[in-house]
């Protein structure tokens, strides 16, 4: 490829085009190089985006080392800076997005991909494909002046049903840890739809004829078969979906209170990385402040590279299972 | 005989109640997009005027006005993360599918789906450490720019490859046993030939990349003025929205509504289009 050409001086006569352009046109190695440059910048500017946030986050680093993500007071005021309530938040609202995201994504996944004729499956999709391009702000829109509302109505049967649990106690004031983990369900759900259906599309045929031949129901064949084949993959898009969650900002930071403290109650506020992130960063007075945020920023960067790359994995194994057949 | 039938029309009548549970599932996600649109269509177009594209948001307590000045504003936006990442994504494709080894594509793919990964706010923080805190620490439209930008790489890599993939490789083949060389062949062949797939991938990343609020919250900052050139803060829509709707004001209320619908409308309009013209090709999955 980046072999000596001898066609870079070639003269073009009766072409409008450049000296540059013809360069392009005849040059192997300037192509070769101009596109090599582009791979080789996106491997510089990731690298970039990790040493910026190492670099501005030292202060932060060197004050309090590793207990700032296992300290709980944050007080601009005072320099004291823990990172736990937001790690808390951020974890504590995903893992319910995914409670109640997993059942209704994997279901609709298994319909579209095993049950719905396939003009019917790729109008859904295509749908459902709308709905992962909606903007976060617009979900936290509708978050503020319904979901929230909404959340107020339902509370008493929560209440009253589950009451029992520490997760279902204390004041309710609509900004919660439930309304961020309820909108956030919202936004991964087509995310676990898509990815899951097209993981469950590759499974090969034979694995539901078999199922059925033996006499299997059709949902017997689905999730005795069908299903535990594209476990990994599922698994997968899973984790897709969670890296969304711990990361997105703003609908988030809309609804869950804003309140840097460690509740048990859903119903209580609190505070998610992304969040305080998006509401101090402007405001924040003094280096230690903001280092300490843009150090927030690395937890986060690093919580989402980790769970991506397994992700990333888990659904390759299962594209490489699939692929043979 | 009887336990057998018994047991049988257990597993039928478990059978048609996990199936139709999957289908409520479905209709309960989709219906999601419905409610959204309708809401937004009843609640955001009603109030929707002239005013809303023309005129700068009104101060504090004065009702009227609009928010020209953030339409334009994202538009500035988004013509300088398309400049800026755009041309190294599809450059980056280019490399991947029509030059490269083994190792070093395969790095770059895992790296283009980590920084894929990556929260937008990260990618505010990065444009903020780079550009904000430069010299003369301000806001600026560049710095948004940048970060929305640097969100559009990993997709538009990826398309690029893909759509570049799809071409024949007899072509390729035809294009140099007419002497071309691999680089003539790769211009005026195999991108020409690619060239509607990729558009429509941009399309799709401009989409993407126009609602995002978190990563301009700290870098373009917002203005409730004209923001001429580069150099200043300015207004976006997302961002308006987000501003408006966390205010304690009525009339800001209905008009990050009305902002909500046109960003919608505008996200929207771009998908479907793209999406169809991608279904038209033979594109799509199934």
């Amino acid at each position: 490829m980046s072999s000596p050409s001898t066609t870079v001086h070639e003269a073009r006569p009766g072409r409008r085009a450049s000296p540059f352009a013809r360069l392009l046109l005849t040059g192997d190695e300037i192509t070769y190089l101009i596109t090599l440059v582009s791979a080789l910048s996106i491997v510089v500017i990731t690298a970039m985006l990790f040493y910026e946030l190492f670099i501005n986050s030292a202060l932060s680093r060197h004050k309090f080392g590793w207990d700032f993500l296992f300290t709980t007071t944050w007080d601009p005021v005072a320099g004291q800076f823990g990172a736990l309530p937001f790690i808390y938040g951020t974890l504590v609202t995903s893992a319910l997005a995914l409670l109640i995201a997993v059942p209704i994504g994997v279901g609709a996944a298994i319909f579209l991909a095993e049950l719905a004729p396939p003009k019917i499956s790729d109008f859904f999709t295509f749908l459902i494909e709308l709905l992962a391009a909606v903007p976060s702000v617009i979900y936290g829109l509708l978050g503020i002046f319904i979901l929230v509302p909404a959340l107020r109505i339902v509370e008493p049967a929560l209440r009253a049903t589950l009451g029992f649990l520490p997760l279902f106690q204390g004041p309710f004031y609509g900004v919660s840890l439930l309304a961020a983990g309820v909108i956030l369900a919202i936004m991964i759900v087509p995310f676990i739809i898509s990815i899951s259906r097209e993981i469950l599309l590759a499974v090969p045929a034979d694995q539901r004829e078999a199922a059925l031949a033996l006499g299997a129901t059709k949902w017997e064949a689905t999730w005795q078969a069908v299903v535990p084949f594209a476990r990994t993959g599922i698994t997968g898009s899973i984790f897709l979906a969670l890296a969304r969650a711990l990361g997105e900002t703003m609908a988030v930071t809309m609804v869950i209170g804003n309140q840097p403290k460690i509740n048990t109650s859903l119903f209580a506020p609190g505070f998610s990385i992304a969040a305080v992130i998006a509401n101090e960063f402007t405001e924040a007075t003094g280096d230690l402040y903001l280092s300490s945020l843009i150090e927030l920023g690395l937890v986060l960067f690093g919580l989402t590279i980790v769970i991506n790359g397994v992700a990333r994995l888990l659904i390759a194994t299962t594209s490489s299972k699939v692929a043979p057949q | 005989m009887i336990a057998i039938s018994a047991s049988f029309a257990r597993r039928k009548a478990v059978n048609v109640v996990m199936l139709s549970l999957t289908g409520v599932c479905t209709l309960l996600a989709v219906s999601v997009l419905f409610f959204i649109l309708g809401y937004l269509v009843v609640h955001g177009g009603s109030s929707l005027n002239w005013d809303f594209f023309t005129k700068l948001p009104t101060p504090v307590g004065e009702s009227g006005g609009g928010m020209a000045n953030a339409i334009l504003g994202s538009g500035k936006l988004i013509l300088l993360a398309t400049l800026f990442g755009i041309p190294i994504g599809f450059c980056g494709g280019v490399y991947l599918a029509e030059f490269g080894g083994t190792t070093f594509p395969f790095i770059v793919r895992y790296v283009t789906d980590l920084l894929n990964g990556v929260p937008s706010i990260v990618m505010g923080i990065f444009a903020y450490t780079l550009i904000v805190l430069g010299p003369r620490p301000h806001f600026s439209t560049l710095a948004g720019g940048l970060a929305l930008g640097v969100m559009m790489i990993p997709i538009s890599l990826r398309t690029t490859e893909e759509f570049l993939r799809s071409v024949p490789q007899a072509l390729r083949e035809g294009a140099m046993a007419l002497g071309a060389s691999k680089s003539k062949a790769i211009i005026t062949v195999v991108i020409p030939a690619a060239v509607q797939g990729i558009v429509t991938g941009i399309m799709l990343n401009i989409a993407r990349v126009a609602g995002e609020t978190a990563p301009l919250l700290f870098t373009s900052f917002g203005n409730r003025f004209w923001s001429p050139g580069w150099d200043r803060p300015t207004a976006a829509l997302p961002v308006m929205i987000y501003t408006y709707a966390v205010a304690p004001y009525e009339d800001w209320h209905r008009q990050a509504w009305s902002a909500a619908f046109v960003l919608l409308m505008l996200v929207l309009t771009i998908n479907v289009t793209a999406r169809l013209i991608l279904a038209r090709r033979g594109h799509s999955r199934r």
